[in-house]
């Protein structure tokens, strides 16, 4: 049998050699395009857990309020301080962030607005009344008090 | 030319695809998108200063009062608290199921109202703690009526007409009434 195939000059195989490039381009491709996190936070993070939560539908009507310790105690303090648009700040500026925060989304949509309120559970409630008090005068009245999830027992 | 007895000189690399797919798969797994998932809370509208404020009477029995202090102490219709809060539901449920047959209980689901109180010092861990354990309560109470197990309940899909239909049904005689009245200013 072998004495027929020797026969035909050319190679049967396919050549693949160039099947890893193709794929490492993909892996590139995805390993440089995955955005970890879009906020540089300035506050440390332990969200609290919950069992019962909810997903949000419409990711591009979500604005995000962080609440937690500054990273920098030496510089701001070791009190709960309130970031968003990637600054601190405080209550009073909340107000204007959330109108800036509407001018981006579409009219129709504005009054939809969901603020996430990623706040580390070491805080007091102080602060987070003062914040959702500027909320309701900024009339960005759904929030969303971002948790962690929690198995049931 | 002569051909050579001795093994190709290439380097088998049919495997490097193998490889590379292995490690494309690992990162595409491993890469979490941040998902938000919390709980949902409607914050009621800014109080109209021109508007005179009305006194709503409600009955004493129909209110189910959650009070916590500046030291995360919690006082449930008057009396502290020191059970775990997971022992909150069941009050929670016969409250809100009672129908009128016990007297010091709500009327109707319909009137029950529960009424969460914090300091301006509660801890915000204590606060996201009774709301879920609220929330779960009367989910509870939903997804038995619906027929399914509380995950199921929690993972129903919204968009299926049927099944929204009979859960807003349930709702609208077992509405969630849960306030959340503004914090008293003591602590902090």
């Amino acid at each position: 049998m072998s004495k027929f195939k020797k026969k035909t000059g050319t190679s049967q195989e396919i050549p693949t050699s160039a099947l890893p490039d193709i794929i490492f381009m993909l892996l590139f491709f995805f390993m440089v395009t995955t955005v970890m996190r879009t906020d540089d936070l300035l506050i440390t993070q332990k969200l609290p857990q919950a069992s019962q939560l909810s997903k949000i539908e419409k990711k591009s009507l979500v604005s995000y309020i962080f609440i937690g310790t500054p990273k920098e105690v030496t510089k701001y303090g070791d009190e709960p301080k309130i970031q968003a648009n990637g600054v601190l700040m405080e209550p009073e500026d909340i107000a204007l962030f959330v109108e800036q925060e509407k001018t981006k989304l579409p009219e129709s949509d504005r009054n939809k607005i969901t603020m996430s309120m990623k706040i580390s559970q070491e805080a007091k409630m102080g602060i987070v009344t003062d914040v959702q008090e500027e909320l309701k005068k900024a009339n960005a009245r759904k929030i969303l008090y971002a948790s962690t999830p929690k198995l049931v027992k | 030319m002569k051909k050579s007895k001795r093994a190709s000189a290439e380097v088998n690399a049919g495997s490097m695809a193998d490889i590379a797919f292995l490690l494309l798969i690992f990162f595409l797994v491993t890469t979490t998108i941040a998902s938000d998932k919390g709980i949902l809370l409607l914050l009621p509208p800014k109080a109209d200063p021109n508007e005179e404020q009305i006194d709503v009477k409600i009955k004493d029995k129909n209110l189910f009062k959650i009070l916590v202090n500046s030291s995360d102490r919690v006082l449930v219709n008057g009396e502290p608290w020191t059970q775990p809060l997971e022992n909150l539901k069941p009050k929670v449920q016969e409250f809100v199921l009672n129908n009128g047959r016990k007297e010091d209980l709500s009327e109707s689901p319909k009137k029950a109202i529960v009424s969460f109180k914090t300091d301006r010092g509660t801890s915000y861990e204590k606060f996201i703690g009774i709301l879920d354990v609220l929330h779960l309560s009367y989910n509870e109470i939903y997804a038995k009526k619906m027929g399914m197990t509380l995950e199921e309940f929690n993972n129903f899909d919204r968009k299926d007409a049927d099944k929204k239909d009979k859960y807003d049904e349930i709702r609208k005689t077992i509405p969630k009434q849960i306030s959340i009245a503004e914090p008293s200013k003591i602590g902090n």
